[in-house]
């Protein structure tokens, strides 16, 4: 039937890559806030943050790579909120994140309304647009799909290797195990455990609001309440599927925009016969089996979620 | 030849809350020597090292080491970095050890600068090995230390100290892992190394080896220095006197004859995915008024063995019976009502919620019984006498019964759980670990609270793995070993000892 | 450097202060984004404080808005407690909703005493088999509840929009999709003429009293804080852990259903895919504020009911938006965290020792 048409189109691979983006940057950032021993449910609402920061720069007359910059820069303020609560004052991880999803998102929307108060239809910019590389792009098939995506998705692809080569090749990147697996190793070897966690947290965070800036500067041009829609969560699950692994969480990440981009097609291939909201359904459908299915074999690092204080006994 | 001092503590003092855990303690160490800092649990020989190397930052007093020049300096206070770099590592008693790195990784740990875009890996690989062909100390370089042996890890933890160039080592209880065997093995190539001029700082609650292998002995008691001699002029008794502040009776032992049995494993096996925690085909029957021992290194099956006693597994095969009735699929509650009082070696981690009140857990066990609820309501009034009165029958003391666990001593909370457990006239008793780290007077408190029990009828399950406590103790004895049984009836160390490490005779 | 130590116990006094101050800190702190958009600070602050004392009108909007606040909160507090992370609120509250409108809009018919029961019980019902779900992920294939619950809300509310497009879609709705009202007789009564307040909220003030004896002074609610506390020693105790873990989630589950229910049957009358505003989601605000405490949870509800009405009605006479309100309450969950750890923690900062 028409399904194998749709994996030999190449607009299908195309918007799996699209879709796959923001969650490639989001996995990254919730990967190295966890291997670092914090989980960040900030994630959710540092997209919005995000998204709304990269925006407005670029309305307010940035070129497109400042808003990049804003973006990241908003990220980093609320993983160093989230840092804060959660290391030298070893907060609840879980609470503290939320607090920072409805924080951040809070702040997005208060701030695109205060900035835009009369508006009815969401303002456009000129959001980045695919790229046309020479000889590349003509390759059949490939060319398209790989080489005529936006530059932020070369940055996403960019990001997975350097978090790859840093979490496997440096001395940071051991150090950064460490301290997700054991602060006492780390503690006792003279490195700081507060300066390690902080460091991820932020950097994580700011890869998290990258994705967001992806969703108004890329994807879309325009700020939408809403238009994060779970992405934040996804890439919760999608961190534990890929047992914290940047190889496995750009895998996954690619999957499930594959499994999206799948979902629009067949709705509209079959939305006559089953309602569209089945297919709505399906990605998260698919990332709580994806859970389920990995669960008990998650290599969980051991010290995610356990407070650690200097000096205590 | 004239000895040169390397470190020299001045008047450290620390206090957590009420409790000084050291105070204003002199100590000077010098080249090639071997210091042992005595005492028993508690009494401040751990809080002493973490001030040395800058986990603590004292509330009082100055660390001073040698620059190896002629001079001294002083150390800024909590910066561990600042101990590393004077030349001092230190070995911890809990292993300081990322699980999910291998060997190499976590002895490179904080040795390179963070930012660095590569990893000499050569460098430190050569240098490794000769390190470990200098202390005769081997260990897989490549393994994840999750997939290493304790006594590995101990290794790894040395290593990873002398690694750092190390002229000063803090040993804190590096022994108390080990067989006796592996324990004479380390220090053998600890004299190695100290013969090349390294100097020892060795932390001991154990006095036979303190004797055996320092040069000088600091005792300390209550956070206090009470003595300091060289270890030529030391007399066994006079030094157990001064740890400890008096003389302690060993518990009077009974005669008490056997009564009936009590506990059946019939060709039990548990299988935990990794043979050597796993236990292995065991069989053999446990009668009133006998305290069996079990002995043996830890990880090697024991813990298998008390969650079994637990209910906290089912066996994979064989048959558990308690006074002769089979168990189908024990589980906690089902061997509590049988009768199995539990003393949980993580005494913190299961043995009592530390954010409920005294009263409260001194009933956790017991929530089905119609004196502590009435409808599924409970009854406040009896929990609360009920609390008062096993605390003053056990001699639990805090801050009172409405008090969080938390701020109860490990003695106190060690003396709670003996007191739910015990009050209800257990036939069974399964005691894991039931003094470490508690001081001489909890631990010969809990001693003999045992031994009471097992004059009322009750058998009793020791697992330690102190040596000492089973030969003193127990009126049988069992060794541990790759997760099989070996009853044993030698009392001799060494012998038992070789049972430890896998050599039957 | 800084010094923690812990308190040998927290006072009530302390209990009591650290979320009231937590709550004053947050509204001191609304300032800054007032002032950020312009506006008279004193005027909005005025505005607010109208917006809920000012009429006897605006303090029942305010009673009416806090009604499912304390469900949620309810459903958080009793689900925390036992460490059970049930952020899903949101689409058990809809669930709820859906189960009221199936039974309410003329499925089964009878009188008043019949009904509104069958209906409240079948919201809860409803609500309490969603969180049963992730709760048996947990239990059963170790699967992290917070990520499935939270996933779940989506795939709910997407099934509602499924539902309002289908078999419960109003077909007298004009094309909009909305379920048909709730019957006469299936509707929580109105408390008072001319006001929207109804029987949800003497329904939710009975739901956090049982709620506060059952987990002070029953062994269920015992089981219940010792699993959360420490479940090894809950388990090594004779504590079923998992079974305790399954009754929490049907409880807490029936909770936030019950927060759809009086929306639905109280308030609104018939199901839109828009019933709540993150009502779910503020739910753990209100848990938090309260100390997790089901007695703390009707006095948090009823402050951040406030700050949503009295945020709304000052919007409306100002021109700012009433995203502040969301502001508010996202600022008094931080204020909150941070000072629940002065309140366990002794802070003093200890001059580095001069050599």
């Amino acid at each position: 039937m028409d399904i194998l048409q749709i994996f030999l189109n190449e607009s299908f691979w195309t918007a799996s890559l699209r879709i796959a983006t923001p969650l490639i940057f989001g996995v990254m950032g919730a990967l190295l806030c966890e291997r670092a021993g914090v989980l960040n449910l900030g994630i959710e609402g540092i997209f919005a943050a995000g998204a709304m920061a990269g925006w407005l720069a670029v309305y307010l007359g940035a070129p497109l790579w400042l808003g990049v910059g804003a973006a990241a820069l908003a990220g980093a303020f609320f993983g160093l909120l989230h840092a804060i609560l959660t290391v030298p004052l070893g907060l609840s991880q879980h609470v503290s994140g939320l607090g920072i999803t409805m924080l951040a998102t809070s702040s997005a929307y208060f701030l695109y309304r205060t900035a835009l108060p009369d508006v009815t239809s969401p303002p456009r910019i000129t959001a980045f647009q695919p790229l046309d590389t020479p000889l590349l792009s003509d390759i059949p098939f490939i060319g398209p799909i790989l080489f005529e995506q936006t530059a932020l998705t070369w940055l996403a692809f960019l990001c997975v290797g350097l978090v790859w080569w840093m979490l496997d090749r440096t001395p940071l990147g051991v150090a950064l195990k460490a301290v997700g697996d054991n602060p006492d190793a780390v503690n006792a070897q003279g490195l700081s455990v507060y300066r390690l966690r902080f460091a991820a947290v932020i950097i994580g965070s700011s890869l998290m609001a990258l994705g967001g800036a992806f969703l108004t500067m890329s994807a879309f041009d325009a700020f939408f309440f809403g238009m994060v829609n779970g992405r934040g969560w996804v890439c919760i699950a999608l961190v534990i599927f890929a047992s914290w692994r940047p190889g496995r969480a750009l895998f996954g990440a690619i999957l499930f925009g594959m499994f999206d981009a799948l979902q629009v097609r067949l709705q509209t291939e079959a939305g006559a016969i089953i309602p569209s909201q089945i297919f709505l359904m399906t990605p998260y459908v698919l990332s709580i089996i994806a859970l389920v299915l990995v669960a008990r074999r998650a290599d969980y690092p051991r010290a995610l979620l356990q407070p650690w204080f200097k000096g205590q006994r | 030849m004239e000895k040169t001092p390397v470190l020299r503590l001045r008047g450290l003092t620390k206090t957590f809350g009420p409790i000084t855990a050291a105070d204003a303690i002199d100590l000077t160490l010098h080249q090639g020597e071997v210091l042992a800092l005595l005492g028993e649990n508690g009494a401040g020989k751990t809080t002493l090292m973490n001030m040395l190397f800058g986990h603590y930052t004292p509330d009082g007093g100055t660390v001073e080491v040698s620059d190896f020049t002629g001079g001294m300096i002083t150390l800024p206070a909590g910066q561990p970095q600042a101990a590393i770099d004077a030349g001092i590592g230190m070995v911890h008693q809990h292993f300081t050890l990322a699980e999910n790195l291998s060997v190499m990784d976590n002895i490179m740990l904080g040795s390179e600068p963070l930012f660095a875009l590569k990893r000499d890996r050569k460098a430190a690989r050569d240098k490794l090995r000769k390190l470990m062909e200098d202390t005769g100390l081997h260990v897989p370089v490549d393994a994840r230390i999750g997939t290493l042996s304790v006594g590995e890890r101990q290794r790894v933890e040395i290593l990873k100290a002398l690694f750092r160039d190390t002229r000063i080592l803090v040993l804190d209880e590096p022994t108390a892992v080990l067989t006796p065997q592996e324990a004479d093995g380390l220090f053998i190539a600890l004299r190695e190394i100290v013969a090349r001029g390294l100097s020892i700082v060795f932390i001991s609650h154990k006095l036979r080896e303190v004797l055996a292998f320092s040069d000088h002995i600091a005792v300390l008691r209550h956070g206090q220095k009470v003595g300091e001699l060289p270890t030529s002029e030391a007399d066994r008794k006079a030094i157990a006197r001064l740890m400890v502040g008096a003389e302690n009776a060993t518990p009077q032992r009974a005669a008490v004859s056997v009564g009936a049995p009590i506990l059946g494993f019939q060709n039990i096996t548990v299988k935990t995915g990794n043979a050597r925690t796993s236990l292995n085909d065991l069989s053999f029957m446990l009668h009133a008024g006998e305290i069996l021992g079990i002995a043996g290194v830890s990880g090697n099956g024991q813990s298998a063995f008390a969650q079994l006693l637990s209910g906290l597994i089912t066996p994979d095969s064989g048959t558990l019976s308690l006074q002769g009735v089979a168990q189908e699929n024990p589980t906690p509650k089902s061997m509590i009502d049988s009768g199995v009082g539990r003393i949980p070696e993580d005494r913190h981690h299961d043995g009592v919620i530390s954010t409920m009140s005294v009263a409260e857990n001194m009933v956790l066990e017991r929530l089905d019984d119609p004196e502590i609820q009435q409808r599924g309501f409970l009854n406040k009034t009896a929990m609360a006498e009920n609390a008062k009165r096993l605390s003053a029958d056990y001699d639990v003391r805090g801050p009172g019964i409405t008090a969080r666990a938390t701020l109860l001593s490990g003695g106190n909370i060690q003396k709670l759980i003996l007191a739910r457990v015990l009050d209800r006239d257990p036939k069974l008793i399964l005691a894991n670990q039931p003094t470490r780290g508690l001081d001489f007077g909890a631990a010969a408190e809990v001693n003999r609270r045992l031994f009471a029990a097992r004059s009322n009828g009750a058998a009793v399950v020791l697992i330690s793995e102190d040596l000492d406590e089973i030969l003193q103790l127990s009126d049988r004895i069992m060794v541990m070993h790759d997760g099989t049984l070996t009853e044993t009836d030698s009392r001799d160390r060494a012998e038992i000892g070789l049972i430890m490490a896998g050599q039957t005779s | 450097m800084m010094q923690l130590q812990q308190r040998q116990s927290q006072s009530m006094v302390m209990a009591v202060l650290i979320p009231v101050l937590a709550a004053l800190v947050a509204l001191l702190l609304t300032a800054l984004p007032l002032m950020l958009a312009g506006a008279n600070v004193g005027e909005a602050y005025q505005q607010m404080y109208l917006g809920v004392f000012g009429s006897k009108f605006a303090f029942t909007e305010m009673l009416t808005r806090a009604t499912p606040l304390i469900f949620t909160g309810l459903a958080a507090a009793v689900a925390f407690q036992a460490r059970l992370w049930n952020i899903g609120a949101e689409g058990q509250l809809y669930l709820g909703a859906m189960a009221a409108v199936w039974i309410g809009t003329g499925l089964i018919d009878g009188p008043a005493v019949l009904m509104v029961p069958l209906v409240v019980l079948a919201g809860a019902l409803a609500g309490g088999l969603g969180m049963m779900g992730p709760a048996v992920l947990k239990t059963r294939f170790g699967a992290d509840e917070v990520v499935t619950s939270l996933l779940l809300n989506f795939i709910i509310l997407i099934f509602v929009q499924m539902m309002l497009e289908g078999p419960l879609k109003d077909p007298m709705g004009l094309g909009w999709p909305q379920s048909m009202p709730i019957l006469d007789q299936a509707a929580l009564p109105k408390l008072m003429d001319r006001m929207r307040i109804h029987a949800g909220l003497p329904l939710a003030l009975i739901c956090a009293v049982i709620a506060q004896i059952m987990l002070t002074r029953s062994t269920w609610g015992f089981r219940v804080r010792a699993v959360g506390a420490n479940p090894a020693a809950a388990r090594h105790a004779g504590i079923n852990v998992n079974r305790t873990l399954l009754g929490v989630a049907m409880i807490s589950g029936a909770l936030a259903g019950m927060a759809g229910v009086s929306e639905v049957a109280g308030l609104k009358g018939y199901l839109t895919s828009d019933l709540s505003p993150g009502f779910g989601y503020t739910g753990i605000v209100v848990a938090m504020l309260a100390g997790l405490s089901p007695a703390g949870v009707v006095v948090s509800a009823l402050f951040i009911a406030s700050v949503f009405v009295g945020a709304d009605s000052m919007s409306r006479a100002m021109g700012v938006s009433s995203y502040l309100a969301d502001l508010t309450v996202a600022l008094s969950l931080i204020c909150v965290l941070v000072g629940g750890f002065f309140g366990r923690f002794k802070v003093s900062f200890a001059k580095k020792a001069t050599a």
